[in-house]
């Protein structure tokens, strides 16, 4: 009965299914689907080496701070990073005292309320706060990017597909739409307010080149010179650094452990054919 | 029960007599993993991955009681705490990305288990309550799994939370009712994430629970092994300590190497990065894909393309991922060949290495890809295969085929038939 019930049920399955396949494949013959503008032009983001690369690549702190400068100057006019605080800033190598500093002469105060009257006010950030937004609201940045809410971007290198090679990518993959897409997809043409990048997943973007031109940021004695890309680059490992802020203790740890399990899996195939010598012995 | 030839436990002092005479939990240690649990002698590698399956449960427990100390079960705050966890506790990086990759980690093993169980015939009697246990664990773990992933509260985690109860909303009639009932809402929100953290901390206990009489109703007929051949005498089997604790032990190292090395090195590689996005009711992602473990059955249910008179193609395809793990059940019956071992089916040894594995193999990609007509095409012939194996194929395999012969003992498959084994000195 069972046997029967299963044949049965398994003919109805695997049947339909087929019977599924050959209807979907001549409608693909027949009415194949049209190629999408994604499709043709979306690239896969480009290939590009960083100090964490790697089971024991580390950060380059020097690169961090050039990183942190270049966020402070440009990302932060619209973005925000809600899970870094400034203190965390200590670990690209800054003092308590630089921290501080840089909290102070942040670009957005902190939201607060006036001490004496309980109305919304704004305070200067302390080390101990968040990198505030620089809108109190979604409505507020809404309102002012043409409907796009900036993301938060502590965690976007972790957030994408191709992580932080497809950041780096992205800022630096603006440019004229080719005019083949103008052609062949005139729908998929950048709008007013939107910017062709073709490393954007449905290619055009709210957000226009946040990096135009060398020396946008003006780096510290003994930093490489400030162009497009090394900035993209710094910031890049800035907002590696923002989303995984433990990497390093975390390749450190992986290394300890990977070698006390090396030497655990020798005593354990040592023990192994210790326990076993007299059964094996026999085979002889 | 055990073979009559089993080591009986003898407490060491008088400590242990007292234990022995008013809580006999050693003795009860000692023949169920001890040394009072003969075990055939020819047990290969594969019979490791039900302890480490147990001990990835273990793992899961610890690192999730201590990460459930940390967490926020609010719709408003969870994806924070989780990033609370991941900056600010104490080690928190390590317990979370331990406790994420221990979830792929365990199925990796179980499902080593079950194709091993598939391979040398384990589901057959007269061990098939092991294999029915077995399975109740597995289906557990997909729930946990499932309403594990939700409680970060990320892109996916929502999405994922929305498909899968929308699963029930196939149901004719009564589906939309109880996919609110489920959710405690229309939409996935703070109920269902309170519910689903709930349970997730509970099933797990559940598991255990039936993991413990997944061993109980093993120990009755004892271990299978390699050839399928019943255990004949002392000298077809060893004492569970110390041979194969021992043997478990290069198991277990290997299983932490391949951990340690997808948690410290490469802990997102098994992950979507969505996930990272909060949670956003009102932006789907462009591909809504489960984890890994699940890609297989998620083929099977976006295989169902075309209504089939009254029922619709979602209902199907529904209908079709419970049966393709439901089926599994009735193995026993449908596989009624006296040989349990593959080794010894030719015939349907073929169909498990170039039929079944690739299928699987083949769904799992599908299920991990975006859905253009192609992948679709694909799954469709996958699935078909896959539930044609099982209900078609293997019924009539298990009739047709001619098998090998079987070795006389386990001793003989392990040493050759030779005058030797007469003088073999029993195993202690």
């Amino acid at each position: 009965m069972i046997r029967i019930g299963a044949f049965l049920v398994g003919l109805f399955f695997s049947g339909w299914l087929l019977v599924s396949a050959a209807m979907g494949a001549f409608a693909f013959v027949t009415a194949p689907t049209a190629p999408t503008a994604e499709h043709e032009f979306h690239k896969p983001a480009k290939s590009v080496d960083f100090s964490f690369d790697g089971p024991t690549g580390k950060y380059d702190r020097a690169q961090l701070q050039r990183g942190l400068q270049v966020f402070k100057e440009v990302c932060s006019a619209c973005h925000s990073l809600q899970y870094v605080s400034f203190r965390d800033f200590k670990d690209l190598g800054y003092s308590d005292g630089q921290v501080k500093t840089i909290a102070q002469t942040w670009p957005t105060e902190t939201p607060s309320i006036n001490p004496d009257t309980g109305e919304a006010a704004t305070r200067k950030p302390m080390p101990a706060d968040k990198i505030p937004s620089p809108y109190p609201n979604d409505v507020a940045a809404r309102a002012a990017n043409n409907n796009a809410v900036p993301p938060d971007l502590s965690l976007m290198t972790k957030a994408r597909h191709g992580g932080s090679a497809y950041v780096y990518s992205l800022l630096t993959g603006f440019q004229a739409p080719p005019a083949e897409l103008k052609e062949k997809f005139p729908a998929s043409m950048p709008g007013a307010t939107t910017h062709y990048n073709p490393y954007f997943a449905n290619l055009n973007l709210a957000m226009a080149a946040p990096l135009t031109t060398d020396g946008q940021v003006t780096y510290g004695e003994g930093a490489p010179k400030a162009t497009v890309d090394q900035m993209a680059k710094d910031v890049t490992a800035f907002l590696t650094w923002t989303a995984e802020p433990k990497l390093e203790n975390r390749k450190r740890a992986g290394t300890a452990a990977v070698i006390f399990l090396l030497i655990f899996l020798g005593l354990c195939v040592g023990a192994y054919k210790n326990v076993w010598a007299d059964k094996k012995k026999a085979h002889a | 029960m055990s073979f009559p030839w089993a080591n009986e436990y003898k407490p060491s002092n008088a400590f242990m007599r007292y234990m022995d005479e008013k809580l006999p939990l050693p003795r009860f240690v000692y023949n169920a993993v001890g040394a009072g649990y003969p075990v055939p002698r020819n047990l290969n590698y594969f019979w490791n991955f039900g302890v480490l399956a147990g001990m990835a449960l273990m793992i899961q427990i610890v690192t999730g009681i201590v990460l459930a100390m940390h967490y926020g079960a609010d719709s408003s705050i969870a994806f924070g705490s989780v990033e609370h966890i991941m900056r600010d506790v104490n080690s928190g990086w390590f317990l979370r990305y331990a406790h994420q990759n221990g979830a792929s980690m365990f199925f990796i093993v179980v499902y080593i288990h079950i194709f091993r169980g598939l391979f040398y015939g384990s589901y057959k009697p007269p061990r098939e309550m092991v294999w029915h246990l077995g399975l109740v664990i597995f289906l557990l773990m997909m729930a946990t799994a499932f309403m594990g992933y939700v409680l970060p509260w990320g892109q996916m985690s929502f999405w994922g939370a929305k498909v899968i109860t929308g699963l029930f909303g196939a149901i004719p009639l009564v589906g939309e009712p109880i996919q609110t009932w489920l959710l405690g809402g229309f939409a996935p929100d703070n109920a269902a994430l309170n519910r689903f953290f709930s349970l997730h901390f509970l099933l797990p206990f559940v598991i255990l629970g039936v993991i413990i009489l997944h061993i109980w109703a093993l120990h009755i007929p004892g271990s299978s092994n390699p050839t399928g051949v019943e255990v004949k005498s002392e000298q077809d089997t060893v004492p569970f300590h110390p041979y194969y604790t021992a043997k478990d032990g290069v198991g277990v190292a290997l299983f932490f190497l391949l951990f340690a090395v997808i948690l410290f090195f490469a802990p997102n590689f098994l992950g979507e990065p969505d996930n990272y996005i909060p949670a956003n009711p009102l932006a789907t992602p462009a591909n809504i894909v489960p984890e890994w473990y699940f890609w297989p059955f998620y083929a099977i249910l976006r295989a169902f393309t075309v209504d089939f008179l009254f029922i619709p193609a979602k209902l199907l395809g529904v209908l079709a991922m419970f049966a393709s793990i439901l089926l599994l059940f009735f193995l026993p019956w449908l596989d009624t060949s006296a040989v349990r071992s593959g080794h010894y089916r030719p015939l349907f040894r073929k169909f498990f290495w170039f039929g079944l594995i690739p299928t699987i193999v083949i769904l799992g990609y599908c299920g991990g890809s975006h859905a253009t007509d192609g992948i679709v095409l694909i799954s469709q012939i996958a699935s078909a295969y896959y539930f044609a194996h099982f209900l078609i194929i293997l019924p009539i395999i298990s009739r047709v085929e001619t098998t090998k012969p079987l070795p006389t003992s386990i001793t003989e498959a392990v040493l050759g038939n030779t005058p030797a084994n007469a003088t073999l000195q029993p195993a202690e």
